[in-house]
């Protein structure tokens, strides 16, 4: 039993391939995503994605937000922006989460959109920066 | 009739023409390719979209709180046209025909008694609104120097109109743009943007027998539809772009092989007057050395 995988990001559909589970990060927390998973559309936070295939992890993917929709044996992610894991680059990582912080400290409380566009960046920034050190360690 | 001198140089400058359309004319059909896979690449993401806002777009539509992108404000005063054009001319009636539909409509809102706005992407929209409709465009944008649209363009123009939306500027939203038929053929058309569910309701095909009840929503519908449809916007204008990019160069390309078959037409005319006063030339200096040989 498998789950057809599809990501897609707005360029273009970056992978679709069959997994045993892939497990997502939606806003409420990780999804581990297997046949038979009830039906479901939640949005993503920036994490990680993984692929495992007979309990194996194959493939990480950092992704920066998005979508995804779950029926029980499809599982469609609609990435804001997504790279392999390998491919991030530590420096402009950091970089990132430095301007996101900064960005946010500015950020208007009172304007709820505005602050939650920051706070969403922030989150994102500081998952890529985790996501590094975890691959590192 | 001409002199041969003056054929002569008009055949030279023919020529050197056609070699820049058919430089032109190849120049298109690589961008044309290019252009042709990137919209093909992006079409997955929209038609995933469109079913996704098909599912959460039902059941919220009938909701009072339904956000004011999704089922409007509930007025209908004041129209924002969103124009697609190419930032270059030289691609046969491209710009022009999208430009007229533009206008026309425009004419025909404010007929009803509407008010309208305007918001141009691509330059030979400004330039074509700005003559007669400049106090209506209220924003604009291009990709002059740029190489490949990326979805990041498309987001910023998506941010702008979200943002005049909210702060009251119009009411409802078109976008209108050259869809992408063939190379042959490009086809002005409109697409609603805000509401989207007027939008949702023209292609519900799309979302058939998906509904949001089936699914559950996490964090729950009112939040999710709030990220979704600022991003559905984009996204149905970065398919916009697409097709105008495809367009374009389609265009372009037909437009500058007809170039190059007319110049070729006129080089093979010209060149038969050439040759044609040469021998006259010939002939009549013979005549001439005939007679005076003959008066002796």
């Amino acid at each position: 039993m498998t789950v057809a995988l599809e990501i897609i990001s707005p360029e273009r559909l970056l992978l679709a391939r069959p997994v045993s589970m892939v497990v997502i990060p939606g806003t409420e927390g990780d999804l581990g995503v297997l046949p038979g998973h009830s039906q479901m559309i939640t949005s993503l936070r920036g994490g990680l994605i993984d692929l495992y295939e007979d309990e194996k992890l194959v493939d990480r993917f950092f992704v920066s937000g998005g979508f995804a929709q779950i029926t029980e044996e499809r599982c469609t992610v609609l990435a804001d922006a997504i790279v392999k894991l390998a491919e991030l680059d530590p420096l402009k990582a950091a970089d990132e989460l430095a301007a996101a912080e900064a960005a946010w400290r500015e950020a208007d409380e009172a304007d709820e959109a505005g602050w939650r566009a920051a706070s969403d960046r922030l989150i994102t920034a500081q998952a890529r920066v985790d996501a590094l050190a975890a691959q590192n360690a | 009739m001409a002199s041969l001198k003056a054929l002569r140089n008009r055949i030279s400058s023919v020529k050197s023409t056609q070699k820049i359309t058919k430089a032109m004319k190849m120049v298109a059909a690589a961008k044309l390719r290019r252009a042709q896979a990137q919209a093909e690449a992006a079409r997955p993401y929209a038609t995933r979209m469109a079913a996704m806002m098909g599912a959460l777009a039902e059941g919220a539509a009938d909701n009072p709180n339904a956000p004011a992108l999704l089922v409007g404000n509930g007025a209908d005063r004041t129209h924002l046209i969103v124009v697609v054009t190419a930032d270059r001319g030289l691609a046969g009636p491209f710009n022009s025909s999208i430009n007229r539909a533009a206008r026309a409509r425009v004419r025909k809102l404010e007929a009803e008694g509407k008010r309208v706005r305007l918001f141009t992407v691509g330059r030979k929209g400004r330039d074509f609104f700005r003559r007669d409709m400049r106090e209506k465009i209220i924003g604009e944008a291009n990709f002059v120097g740029k190489k490949t649209i990326e979805f990041a363009d498309a987001e910023a123009i998506a941010q702008q109109i979200v943002a005049a939306f909210e702060g009251g500027a119009f009411d409802i939203c078109t976008l209108m743009f050259n869809r992408f038929v063939s190379v042959m053929s490009q086809v002005p058309s409109e697409t609603p943007l805000i509401p989207a569910s007027a939008g949702q309701a023209a292609n519900d095909n799309a979302g058939a027998g998906q509904h949001a009840g089936d699914y559950e929503i996490e964090p729950d519908d009112g939040t999710l539809l709030d990220r979704l449809l600022p991003r559905n916007l984009a996204v149905q204008i970065y398919s916009a772009l697409l097709e105008s990019a495809a367009g374009e160069q389609g265009a372009r390309m037909t437009a500058m092989d007809n170039a190059t078959r007319n110049a070729g037409e006129m080089i093979n005319r010209l060149t038969l007057n050439y040759n044609r006063t040469r021998q006259a030339n010939i002939t009549k200096e013979l005549i001439e050395i005939i007679s005076g040989a003959e008066a002796l």
